[in-house]
Parts: C-alpha cells; sequence; structure tokens
C-alpha cells in the first residue's frame, strides 16, 4: 500500500522547490498585506498545493506541490501539462495562460468574472483569447485532496472490515482504529438510521454511513494546514446534495406525492400549500448544500482571519504584531478545536437530514386524514 | 447613481442583511436550546432523545439563517 501510495505521488506529482530554479517570481513592489488575497486564494481551487514562501534577496520562493493541468477546447483539442510550467502566470503554455491578480490588472479583464488562478486562452502575441472556450478538466487541489481523503477512508474501512471478517474484536473489546471507528459506526447505526428510517433502515444504512464518513474525512482533511478547502467547496456540496435528492425521490411514495400535489387541507388553502410543497421538494437538498459550505468556509475564513491579524497589526507596527500574535495562535488553537467538533457535527447533521428526509419519502400515513379537514 | 456609492449601498446591504439574519438565527436557536434545557431539567431520562431533536432542530434554523449570509455575500459580490 505505502509503496503504491508513492508511486502514485510519483506519477501525479512534481514536487519542485522554485528556490532550485531560478525562474521564481520577482517581486514587483513591496506590497502591504493583503488579507482578502490570502483568504481568497484559500477559499478558492487551485492548481497547486501551496505551502508557504520565503524570500531571499528580494525574490519570493513559493514551496508547491504542482499538479496536472488538462484542458479540453472545441478549436484546439485537448491538451496537458503540469501547472509547474506556468511559473505562476509569468508564462503561456500552449496557448494558454494562468491568471493572476497583476495578469487580470494588466490585460485589463473584468475582475467579476476572472479571478486569480484561472485559466484563460491566449494568441500568438500574449493577449487573451476570450472567444476560444475552454473546459478545465484539471486534477486541481480539491479533486486530488479528495481522491486522497478517499483512499484514506477505503483504507481505514477496509482494514476494519478484514478485522471483523477474522472475527477479531467481535466477543472481545476492539483494539486500536476499530476501537475508534466502531462506536461512530454504532452510533449512525442506531441514532441516525433506526429512529427515522424505521423498519427499512438496513437498505439505506451503507448511504448514510458513507456519506457521513465521507463528509468527515474531507473536512477533518481539510483542517491540516497547506490543504485545500474541499469540503467547503461549492461543488463538492452540491453533489452530495443532489446524490441525496435523488435518494429522497427514487425512495418516495404515493402518500408523499399526495400530500405534495393534493394535501389535506380545505380547498381554499391548497393553492397557496402546493407550490409551497413543490419548493420544499428542492429547497431540502438546497438548504443540505448551503448548510454544509457555509459552515466549512465560515471556519476556514475565521482561522485565516484570525492569522491575518497579526500580519495586519504587524503592518502598522512590528511591536503590535509581536503583542498581538499570542492572543491570536491561541485563538486559531481553539477555533481549530471548535472546527474539529464542527467536523463532526455537520457530517451528523447531514447524514441525520439525509435520513429524516428519506424516512418522510417513504412513511405511510399513520394519521387519520378526516383529522385535518 | 454613481458607482462607487451603488457598491457601497450594496456591501452595506449585505453586511446589515447577514446581520439580520444572525439575529434570527440566534434568537431561534436560543429558544431550542432553553427548551432543551428546560426538557432536559423535567425529565433527565430523555436526554438522547432531546440532544437529537435539539440539534436537528438547531440545524434546520441555521440553515435559514445560512441562506441569509449567502443572500448578503451575493449582495456584496453580485
Amino acid at each position: 500500500m505505502g509503496a503504491a501510495f508513492s508511486l502514485i505521488l510519483l506519477l501525479f506529482f512534481n514536487t519542485s522547490f522554485a528556490g532550485q530554479n531560478e525562474d521564481s517570481i520577482v517581486k514587483k513592489t513591496e506590497k502591504i498585506f493583503d488579507a482578502n488575497e490570502v483568504i481568497f486564494g484559500h477559499i478558492y481551487d487551485a492548481h497547486e498545493f501551496h505551502f508557504f514562501s520565503y524570500k531571499t534577496g528580494g525574490k519570493e520562493h513559493p514551496v508547491s506541490v504542482y499538479l496536472p493541468v488538462i484542458l479540453y477546447s472545441p478549436q484546439r483539442g485537448l491538451s496537458a501539462f503540469m501547472s509547474s510550467s506556468f511559473e505562476h502566470g509569468e508564462k503561456a503554455v500552449k496557448g494558454y495562460a494562468l491568471l493572476t491578480d497583476h495578469n487580470i490588472e494588466k490585460w485589463k479583464l473584468d475582475s467579476k468574472k476572472f479571478r486569480a488562478g484561472q485559466i484563460v486562452a491566449v494568441n500568438e502575441s500574449g493577449e487573451p483569447d476570450l472567444n476560444v472556450k475552454i473546459y478545465d478538466f484539471s486534477l486541481t487541489r480539491n479533486v486530488v485532496q479528495m481522491f486522497i481523503a478517499l483512499a484514506l477512508l477505503v483504507w481505514v474501512m477496509l482494514v476494519i472490515a478484514k478485522k471483523y471478517n477474522k472475527e477479531e474484536g467481535v466477543k472481545t473489546a476492539p483494539k486500536g482504529i476499530q476501537g475508534f471507528m466502531e462506536p461512530i459506526i454504532i452510533f449512525i447505526r442506531d441514532d441516525v438510521a433506526k429512529p427515522n428510517l424505521n423498519h427499512k433502515y438496513e437498505k439505506y444504512l451503507p448511504y448514510i454511513q458513507t456519506v457521513f464518513f465521507f463528509i468527515l474525512i474531507n473536512s477533518l482533511v481539510g483542517l491540516i494546514p497547506g490543504t485545500a478547502n474541499v469540503a467547503g467547496n461549492i461543488a463538492f456540496t452540491m453533489l452530495l446534495a443532489l446524490i441525496s435528492f435523488v435518494v429522497i425521490i427514487f425512495s418516495s411514495n404515493r402518500h408523499y406525492w399526495k400530500h405534495i400535489f393534493w394535501p389535506p387541507v380545505p380547498h381554499g388553502v391548497k393553492p397557496i400549500l402546493i407550490p409551497v410543497e413543490l419548493l420544499g421538494i428542492f429547497t431540502k437538498p438546497f438548504a443540505l448544500m448551503i448548510r454544509l459550505f457555509a459552515n466549512m468556509v465560515a471556519g476556514h475564513i475565521i482561522i485565516i482571519c484570525l492569522i491575518s491579524l497579526i500580519f495586519i497589526f504587524g503592518a502598522l507596527n512590528k511591536i503590535v504584531g509581536y503583542a498581538v500574535s499570542p492572543f491570536s495562535v491561541a485563538f486559531v488553537i481553539f477555533i481549530y478545536f471548535i472546527e474539529i467538533l464542527v467536523a463532526f457535527l455537520q457530517a451528523y447533521i447531514f447524514a441525520m437530514l439525509t435520513a429524516v428526509f428519506i424516512g418522510q419519502a417513504f412513511e405511510s400515513p399513520h394519521h387519520d386524514e378526516k383529522v385535518h379537514i | 447613481m454613481d458607482f462607487f456609492l451603488l457598491e457601497a449601498v450594496a456591501n452595506a446591504g449585505g453586511a446589515i442583511g447577514a446581520g439580520l439574519g444572525a439575529v434570527g438565527a440566534g434568537i431561534g436557536i436560543g429558544q431550542i436550546g432553553k427548551g432543551a434545557v428546560e426538557a432536559i431539567a423535567r425529565q433527565p431520562e430523555a436526554l438522547n432523545d432531546i440532544r437529537s431533536n435539539m440539534i436537528l432542530t438547531a440545524a434546520l434554523v441555521e440553515g435559514v439563517a445560512l441562506f441569509a449570509v449567502i443572500v448578503g455575500f451575493l449582495a456584496m459580490v453580485l
């Protein structure tokens, strides 16, 4: 397993310490610390894992793991190369250029449509060619990190499954990672699936467990400094919500739809209630999507803001910066622990609400409808 | 209207909207916490049921508050 993993690492990542290359970025001017850029640089996706930068002799040397870029455009076809060949927006590769804040300003692009980190097509003279449509299928840091988290999750689960197959920890107390995971799995089964899904819980338990652990592992991996913000990516949460939506729709029965299109209320209320119920089908998964996204993004932003405070104060006065840093670091550690709690809580809420919605979709009417009329 | 003024008004609107959303969520989650604590004080043996229902309801309230935050954010960005 370890050998295979390092092989994957070798295949995909071209780790290059830019300090060894000569083509690192020359800083234009001594800029004041820009908190906005740092925050959004972390929140958005990127074509590299950027860990830190160090400065020697006025040059900035970023330390990053570069990831492959795969682009498709109807006019130019498929092209793939490493993101390190962009040299942080300095160079165009195969007719494509990486946008940076500097480039956007230079080419006078609409700053609302384009942001740093995107890729645009350029013509021979190096100017952006907006007529060329690009589909970006790159293995960005979100994608790569999700794969790593997934591999980790599958590995942990397979190890545990093997142990249970060998009847280890069934009659005796479970040990190690098994002992950590077993209470969580049991908790999801007994407190999330069983009360909401009743007699059908065995059918939906694999999905509920998977969605819980997938969100959990992605949120936890995303808390490691230097990693991407996967669980706080709207596309990630949207896909999870979409899968939940499909599961809810496919497990619905006649009564569920009857309650939406012909609710047991007086006829005068029906024109109001039917649109509300119809909207409710879509707002449930939408709320799932927004809740996970906003919680994760908010946590990450708070942490970066607190770290940024040091540099904002440090730019005013060095002594103030040093004075603020211990408080800032203490707060960050506090928020980090809260974030670990939030990672568990949001995974639990997502799994719980999915179970509740699925349970609502197939529940049979247990009350007399005459009561309402 | 002047472009910068328009943007400033949009930013202020977004921030005020997000703040009002937080007020609503604060009242709502406060009520849930109050109800849950009172219920647990009355019936400590029902702790598990009350807790899971409390988290569920709080999540629903929080979802609405986050809608407000997202709409406020969109008012600023768009």
